[in-house]
């Protein structure tokens, strides 16, 4: 029996088990505490930062008892711990209070606008993700040409720009001067009332419905907004892929490949590419959640109702609940995708199981 | 025939600072940073990017003489909304007559001054916590690297808005919530290095000598973290002018009649349309200093270090 035998036999028997178990456990702990982590801040930016929350809703002109009786209410004569405690209870139950701008449960709202920020930052993804990869592809095969320092500069202006900036300019060019796209917004006043969307993904729900003059208008309202996020996520994809494809292009596989008689381009494409291919999606992923967290200035921009514009019509009404809600959920998301693409990256790469 | 002699006995500025065996650590340590210059400056893109930043101290510094106007009082009356290259007023003008050059002159300091808070507080509070967890190890590193590794996962833009509006709008509180969500990175940073001097030798002959872990940590860890720690707070210059032009352009940054530059982009936001300038300016400028971080960035890491050179 070689060595390698007697290891995959631990692996299967009762030592592997376990360590399986020992990583799930590591995993479930970070979770939890994470987790925990993002209610401790907002609780702590919701409860302790303000001098007092109970003067923060009734204004400071209210009379004595009716700032002690909503003290009470909020419970904000408990100790902290408790207050804590209850904070996480309500939270884990989702609910986070009532948004005084409108009158909803925060909740309600939150499940109403973030379809069209999910929309929107998987528009954006796609877009960074296929133009994104096969750049970073070239710049690494001609590393030093002039396509490499083309795709260099690309995306280090996609990391100085300030993104509400451009997206002003995108709408002076493309839609004042151009008018190649539609106006701010989310879809034309003319369908908004004879288009019944299910899921609130808009795209998806006209597409099902055969309604392609609606599509088609949905597209021109998209485009822009959308290609924003996918110039922030290309910056950041092709940075990544050229570095990856110089790593895997100068490993000694790709000489014997060479030495095959292999084509370049399949060495590249299949070879190569297949191997940086997970590190990628873990990228990939983490980009994803960078637009849903870009996506509140450019939500703001381009008028989208989705969760980035509620927050920021929140803050200037000075809805505290609505912003926290909206925080937690785009925190909750962003850490999910986080976690979530670290798992992917041991299911997908043998190697780093092993250990 | 005597300036053969000269060469021959005295060396040049050049061979002394690369000469193999220096005589005193200052002539080795003016040597290391002579052989780091002349990597930095072989990058022509990263000597662009250290010129930016020159260019924007020189113009903080001397905002008063060179801006044309006032930045904060305008002419209402005559010179509301004028557009570049009108006479005396080379950006043009906003909405309430104030020259647009002679606010992003002064706006630079504001920048200077939250990039450099920022720095001096976070940076720091990473080295600590990062050097603590790492030297120390056991539980201390574990609950230290939890805690890193929670705000590490936290959206920073997000974060920040909350802490700023339940903090109350102001730069202040901008600068304070970017720094709050800005340290992770610098922890995981310093502990990385951390671990890497904990068990070398010249430690051991340090704590033979019988100094405490506080000492040790402070003086003979900390400095050595301080290299690959500039270059990382350099790269993330950028991200920081950024966020916090964002928390300006949502009004929660810098207060008007602050010439803050995101601030500048909201309220030119309303012109867009008719006179792009007011937003369009204020942009260049933050585009320009935050590649000039992102140039300088990326020339210092070649330079420090050069096995990652080109990736």
């Amino acid at each position: 029996m070689t060595i390698l035998d007697s290891k995959t036999e631990a692996w299967r028997s009762g030592a592997g088990a376990s360590a399986f178990a020992m990583t799930s456990l590591r995993f479930l702990v970070t979770v939890v505490t994470t987790y925990l982590g993002l209610l401790a801040v907002t609780f702590f930016i919701g409860r302790v930062v303000p001098i007092d929350p109970a003067l923060a809703i009734v204004g400071d002109r209210a009379p004595a008892h009716v700032v002690e009786r909503v003290r009470e209410e909020l419970g904000l004569n408990l100790p902290l711990y408790q207050q804590f405690f209850i904070y996480v209870r309500q939270a884990l139950t989702g609910d986070f209070g009532t948004s005084v701008l409108t009158t909803n449960p925060v909740m309600t709202d939150i499940r109403r606008v973030f379809p069209a920020t999910i929309e929107l930052a998987t528009v954006g993804t796609l877009i960074g993700a296929l133009l994104g990869v096969p750049l970073g592809v070239l710049a690494a095969v001609k590393r030093g040409s002039i396509a490499d320092q083309i795709v260099r500069i690309i995306g280090l202006i996609g990391y100085s720009v300030p993104i509400f900036w451009l997206g002003l300019l995108a709408l002076v060019f493309f839609y004042a001067k151009l008018k190649w796209v539609a106006y701010p917004g989310r879809i034309d006043i003319v369908y908004e009332y004879s288009f019944t969307p299910v899921t609130g993904f808009y795209l998806l729900d006209a597409a099902m419905q055969r309604q392609w003059d609606v599509l088609w208008d949905l597209f021109r309202h998209i485009i822009l907004p959308g290609s924003l996020l996918g110039y922030f996520s290309l910056a950041y994809i092709s940075r990544m892929t050229r570095s990856f494809m110089l790593n895997e292009l100068s490993q000694e596989y790709i000489v014997a490949a060479r030495a095959k008689g292999l084509s370049e381009t399949r060495i590249i494409w299949f070879h190569a590419l297949r191997n940086a291919a997970v590190p990628l999606i873990t990228v990939i992923a983490l980009s994803y959640a960078g637009l849903l967290e870009g996506s509140v200035l450019t939500e703001t921009i381009f008028s989208w109702p989705g969760l980035g514009l509620y927050i920021t019509n929140s803050l200037q009404n000075a809805d505290m609940n609505a912003v926290l809600g909206g925080t937690m959920i785009i925190g909750a998301v962003f850490i999910g995708i986080n976690l979530l693409s670290d798992v992917l990256y041991h299911i997908l790469d043998p190697r780093t199981r092993s250990r | 025939m005597s300036e053969i002699e000269m060469k021959s006995t005295t060396p040049t500025l050049r061979e002394w600072l690369l000469s193999d065996k220096p005589e005193s650590r200052r002539q080795a340590r003016l040597g290391r940073l002579y052989i780091i210059w002349r990597r930095f400056s072989e990058n022509r893109l990263a000597v662009a990017g250290l010129a930016i930043l020159i260019g924007l101290v020189f113009v903080a510094a001397f905002a008063d003489v060179l801006a044309p106007h006032s930045p904060v009082q305008g002419d209402l009356r005559y010179s509301r909304l004028l557009p570049p290259g009108t006479a005396g007023y080379l950006l043009g003008t906003d909405d309430q007559g104030r020259d647009i050059l002679s606010r992003l002159l002064y706006g630079s300091r504001l920048t200077l001054l939250v990039v450099f808070l920022v720095a001096i507080i976070a940076a720091p509070v990473g080295l600590i916590v990062g050097t603590v967890s790492g030297y120390a190890g056991g539980w201390v590193d574990a609950i230290l690297m939890r805690l890193t590794d929670i705000f590490l996962a936290f959206p920073k833009l997000v974060l920040a808005l909350a802490l700023v509006a339940a903090l109350g709008p102001g730069i202040e509180n901008a600068i304070l919530a970017i720094a709050v969500t800005s340290w992770p990175p610098y922890a995981r940073i310093a502990r990385a290095e951390t671990m890497t001097f904990r068990n070398s030798d010249y430690i051991a002959a340090v704590k033979l000598m019988g100094a405490s872990p506080f000492r040790i940590v402070l003086f003979h860890i900390m400095p050595l973290c301080i290299s690959s720690l500039i270059v990382r707070v350099t790269l993330d210059m950028a991200g920081i002018i950024l966020t916090a032009a964002g928390l300006g352009f949502l009004g929660l940054g810098a207060q008007p009649p602050l010439p803050e530059w995101g601030a500048m982009i909201a309220s030119g936001r309303r012109f867009i349309l008719d006179q792009w300038w007011v937003a369009a300016m204020p942009g260049f400028a933050i585009l320009i200093v935050s590649l000039g971080f992102n140039l300088l960035g990326d020339g210092l890491r070649d330079a420090l270090d050069p096995k990652e050179a080109g990736q």
